[in-house]
């Protein structure tokens, strides 16, 4: 064979290799949507929203408690991690160069880098610990603090995407840096922000390392910020691993609520970020 | 006026700054608390923690071996899994790496352990006369823990990997085209330029894998032993403290729980620095490269 026939022959093989390779990491992923889908769409009805648990060997039941527990945890970390994520990614782009702005930027990444079951030791010793309770309070500041470094990092990049003439122009009418970037720079950049600020919930509200010891877990229905509650994820880890057929099925149906809700957001921030992408491109 | 303008654009400065600054504390406090609350367990079992593989809280005797050396073992083999380079297929990697830890683990126990402890149970005599097959063929263990660690690690390791491709500048493509390779030698080259990028990306994708959690605990089998058998139930630093921080009465068994999280964290710092002294390395060359006179000088 000639030198360049072996060449061609060579890059077809390594095309073909890395489309091999491509399946074999599809089809793992393919085969857990694929359960997923199927075993939970066998068991989840109306009243896995609406009931409680019931007690072992009796059918039916639902999630009900884990679910408010699920939303009420995610709404105490968003109210935490919103405004610290945003204000701290607004000084990130508006003094992108600083050295403090580049500490701030490295300490989002280690953050998000940290394993959340080391984020959940830390909210145990601070939230925990000092009252000698588990708490959806503490629960919710765990997730809260996985949620500041991603929605930091999205509000910087997106203010960082704004074009600079929009903001030298508020400069140039006199405003101060203050204005300029409330009534100008973030506006141009919110809807990205939303969506930003979409997807880390739909991150965190599939958690269960951070709530295991510090919301913990809770059989009843509980709205109390101070007592333990329950959520979704840490519900489908105690059916998983426990013994019983009926357990089982009920985690199934947890898990497909969860991936629906993960890919719902993801769905909706794509559309929404497509629209501004377009608007860009017009303008 | 100009004074009262620029008084104000200070105070706005320090007053984002301060939210900046609740993240450089946030990370530090991690640090410092969790050393503190760790100490108890340091002053009473010094080194000797990280060496001896016994782990007995009713008697109060802890050594975290056999945590280390699970971790360490099965994020090496998840990482073996995808060392192929991976085409972009975006937006399903994108989606799947969403897809909640607790989802992969509830997969693994009922789909992946049968089909891993058949596997198993199939294997020649012969072979499971080898170390690396020894012990009863239960499914759980460290087979079935690093098989979904592979397929949790994949879509992150890839979609990183996509990007610093995509940073190649595309005169290095076209030079290789217009020289005359072929697709392969192409590729290769453009490889070999983003090299750091990629080692980069792996060691992010080892720190996701090291500190996965749920979907590990579900399927490793929970078991403090040392052993290189793959059907070995063995443990993992996260998945026990995930299993035994809950029923953790005492201090010093809390206490070396949190030790177990502190080291965690301190690989956490160490692997960040790492890669992102990496990444930034490469963001670098690739200014330089992107001088004409340099470029010639470097061909």
């Amino acid at each position: 064979m000639t030198p360049t026939g072996r060449r061609k022959l060579l890059s077809s093989l390594f095309v073909g290799f890395c489309a091999g390779a491509v399946l074999l990491a599809l089809i793992p992923l393919a085969l857990i949507l694929f359960f997923v889908v199927s075993q939970g769409v066998m068991s989840l009805n109306l009243a896995f929203f609406r009931h409680m648990p019931t007690p072992v060997g009796e059918a039916g039941g639902g999630m009900a408690n884990s679910i408010v527990g699920t939303l009420i945890l995610s709404g105490l970390a968003a109210a935490m991690a919103v405004p610290i994520g945003v204000v701290s990614g607004i000084y990130m782009s508006e003094y992108a160069g600083s050295r403090f702005a580049a500490a701030v930027r490295f300490a989002a990444d280690t953050l998000n880098g940290v394993p959340s079951i080391v984020i959940g030791l830390f909210a145990y010793v601070v939230a925990v610990l000092p009252f000698k309770q588990f708490s959806a309070f503490a629960g919710g500041f765990a997730l809260g603090l996985m949620m500041i470094p991603i929605i930091a990092r999205t509000t910087e990049e997106l203010l960082l995407l704004v074009p600079g003439t929009m903001r030298e122009g508020a400069l140039a009418l006199g405003a101060t840096r203050a204005r300029a970037v409330f009534s100008v720079v973030l506006p141009a950049a919110l809807p990205g922000i939303v969506t930003g600020i979409v997807l880390a919930l739909a991150r965190i509200a599939g958690e269960t390392a951070p709530l295991l010891f510090t919301a913990f877990n809770n059989r009843f229905f509980s709205t109390s910020l101070r007592q333990p509650i329950t959520s979704l994820t840490v519900q489908v880890y105690t059916y998983a691993t426990g013994p019983y057929e009926d357990w089982h099925r009920q985690a199934w149906a947890g898990a497909l609520v969860l991936v629906s809700i993960v890919l719902i957001c993801s769905l909706l921030a794509r559309l929404a970020t497509r629209r501004l992408e377009r608007m860009h491109a017009r303008s | 006026m100009p004074r009262s303008k620029s008084r104000s654009d200070v105070a706005f400065r320090i007053g984002t700054g301060a939210f900046g600054f609740v993240l450089i504390a946030l990370v530090c406090g991690i640090g410092v608390i969790l050393a503190i609350e760790s100490l108890p367990s340091i002053q009473k079992f010094g080194l000797s923690f990280w060496r001896t593989e016994i782990w007995d809280p009713v008697s109060g005797e802890f050594g975290a071996l056999p945590f280390i050396w699970g971790t360490l073992y099965s994020s090496v083999l998840a990482l073996l899994c995808p060392a192929a380079l991976r085409q972009p297929l975006v937006f399903i990697t994108e989606l799947l790496a969403a897809i909640p830890s607790i989802v992969y683990g509830l997969w693994g126990i009922f789909v992946l352990v049968p089909a891993v402890r058949a596997v198993e149970t199939s294997l020649p005599a012969s072979l499971r006369a080898l170390p690396l097959f020894s012990g009863p063929p239960l499914g759980l263990g460290m087979l079935s823990a690093a098989l979904i660690l592979a397929i949790m690690v994949i879509p992150f390791v890839s979609s990183i990997s996509r990007e610093v491709l995509k940073s190649v500048p595309p005169a290095q493509r076209e030079g290789a085209y217009a020289l005359g390779a072929t697709r392969f030698e192409a590729i290769r080259a453009a490889v070999f330029y983003a090299r750091t990028g990629i080692i980069g990306a792996v060691m992010l994708g080892f720190g996701r894998a090291r500190g996965e959690t749920m979907a590990v605990t579900m399927v490793i089998g929970n078991n403090p032993k040392v052993s290189l058998s793959l059907f070995a139930p063995q443990y993992t630093m996260a998945a026990v403290v995930a299993n035994e921080f809950a029923e953790a009465a005492d201090r010093l068994y809390l206490s070396a729980l949190v030790e177990i999280g502190l080291v965690l964290f301190i690989i956490t710092l160490i692997i960040n620095s790492f890669s992102r002294l990496l990444i930034w390395s490469m963001a670098r060359t690739e200014k330089v490269v992107a001088e004409p006179v340099e470029a010639e000088a470097a061909a």
